[in-house]
């Protein structure tokens, strides 16, 4: 398996590659940056994506308080 | 000379309304008072990216002409006040703190709520600094430089709405507006010991306003008062179509409703999430606030965390994608305070993003339970009183944390499902300020200004000027 044995340069070449699919190309100046904020992300989204919600989907754009 | 004739331009919006209404005072002197202080004074915290002299001169002509030939000129007659630069003001290039938007051209018309506050008299004196894109917690503005905290210049203001609060603690204004997304009124509001209003989402119309994130932005006024926090809110209700998210419902007028007190309110203090995370000061004050107001009740606000998190990843996503296109064209013309945290924001998956706006709905429905059984939650605004400039990391229980990405813990959950906010301004002994949220229910913003007007009348919260 290609870059098994290192996990973070897997997971950088895998930001560079969602970047690419968005139009991004990420200098390499901003590589460490992106990916520390982008494992922040991720960690507080997995608190969200374990939570289990009814399959009611939200409606509608405006959000009503 | 009488009393009035000697305001300095730090007297409260109400009090300046009533003596130029009175006569004892012009709009036209109280706006050469506010320029002047500005001029000299402004460079100690760097409030203002732009003043709008001739402008306020115009205004407050305006307002003086009207008294003369006998009309009511409204009730923010002659008062001097300062919008953060991501409102659009006629005439101004709309920076919302980037050096982006200096290339834009200048706004056509005033934002809404500009032109609401002008029609009750108010005289707009300038345009004032933020975090870029409003995107942070402590106006560290690279473009512009940081504005100082009057509490204490080498620390923070807070923000993204840092220039609003800091220009109202220092004396400079009695009044400005400001947004908050995350927390960006409240948040600097409580570290420079003044009143923040964050009202319910759509209640005051962000037409004009530069968006951040459209799901969760509101505007709001700042004051050392909170009869000028009423007065400014009331100003700026209604309805408009011009921002889809404004409700159509009527005006709840606020400024006759603070002598009401408290009796009648039920309130509570937020336990679990809201109880542990700060200095042992910042959940001091709102042990204080409780006792003031005579409650032990406590409610649970349940997955305060998540909807923390939930928060943050629509933030993340809503905020890269309105600046897509100039993150593919000219990446390196962004603050570098936020630029990698939108290339990030830009990368998240739609379906992180769904499941937080799912998770809103869920989170909503079992706030809206515990606001049956009460009216008032209190919980901190901040975990701890303004860091230094520059300050990476703060100390809380014992463990070291990112001082910028955790400010906000307190503020995010409530924002995210929209609540009104009053932050209420707590001053400890021979320390830096804090605040506390009191929180109300949906389209309940009087109670929670009841609440604050009952603390200030206490002596318990103290919004007064530093100079």
């Amino acid at each position: 398996m290609p870059n098994a044995e290192d996990p973070e340069r897997e997971r950088r070449a895998a930001i560079g590659r969602m970047a690419k699919t968005v139009g991004l190309d990420i200098a390499a100046a901003h590589c460490d940056g992106v990916a520390a904020n982008f494992t922040r992300i991720e960690t507080l989204a997995s608190l969200v994506m374990n939570f289990p919600l009814s399959d009611q989907p939200e409606i509608g754009v405006i959000f009503v308080p | 000379m009488n009393d009035i004739a000697t305001k300095k331009p730090c007297s409260g919006a109400t009090e300046l309304a009533a003596a130029v209404r009175d006569g004892h005072i012009s709009a036209a002197r109280i706006t050469r008072d506010t320029l002047d202080a500005i001029e000299k004074r402004d460079p100690t915290y760097n409030c203002f990216t732009a003043v709008t002299a001739d402008r306020a001169l115009r205004e407050a002509d305006s307002v003086d002409r009207a008294l003369a030939s006998g009309h009511d000129p409204g009730p923010l007659a002659g008062v001097p006040y300062a919008v953060k630069n991501l409102f659009d003001v006629a005439g101004l290039v709309t920076l919302a703190g980037s050096k982006i938007n200096r290339d834009h051209a200048p706004a056509g018309n005033d934002a809404t709520a500009i032109q609401r506050l002008a029609a009750a008299g108010a005289v707009l004196v300038g345009a004032l600094n933020m975090d870029e894109y409003a995107y942070g917690f402590t106006t560290e503005n690279t473009h512009y430089g940081p504005t100082r905290n009057p509490h204490d210049l080498a620390r923070v203001a807070g923000g993204s709405s840092g220039g609003s609060a800091a220009a109202v603690a220092a004396g400079l204004v009695p009044l400005t507006l400001g947004s908050d997304t995350n927390g960006s009124i409240r948040l600097p509001a409580a570290l420079c010991g003044i009143y923040g209003l964050k009202p319910t989402y759509g209640r005051l119309s962000r037409a004009g306003a530069a968006a951040f994130v459209d799901s969760l932005d509101h505007v709001g006024p700042f004051a050392t008062t909170v009869a000028d926090l009423a007065v400014a809110y009331d100003a700026m209700q209604g309805a408009d179509l011009a921002d889809p998210a404004c409700a159509t419902r009527p005006a709840a007028f606020a400024a006759g409703e603070l002598e009401r007190g408290i009796a009648g309110l039920r309130i509570a203090v937020a336990g679990d999430y809201f109880a542990t995370g700060g200095t042992d000061e910042a959940h001091q004050a709102v042990v204080e606030v409780a006792r003031a107001l005579g409650t032990t009740q406590k409610v649970t606000l349940p997955e305060a965390a998540r909807a923390r998190a939930a928060a943050f990843v629509i933030t993340a996503s809503e905020g890269a994608n309105l600046h897509l296109a100039d993150l593919k064209k000219r990446p390196d013309d962004f603050d570098p305070m936020i630029r990698d945290r939108l290339l990030a924001g830009a990368l998240v998956p739609a379906s992180w993003y769904l499941q937080a706006q799912r998770f809103r709905r869920w989170f909503r429905d079992r706030v809206r339970e515990i606001f049956r059984e009460v009216d008032i939650v209190l919980a901190p605004v901040t975990p701890c009183a303004a860091p230094l400039i520059g300050q990476e990391t703060m100390i809380v229980g014992g463990v070291e944390i990112p001082t910028r990405p955790n400010l906000g813990i307190f503020t995010q959950p409530i924002s995210f499902i929209g609540l009104p906010v009053v932050a209420v301004p707590i001053r400890p002994p021979d320390a830096l300020p804090l605040g506390v949220q009191v929180i109300a229910a949906p389209w309940r913003e009087i109670d929670a200004l009841r609440v604050a007007r009952f603390l200030e009348q206490a002596g318990i919260a103290n919004g007064r000027p530093v100079a």
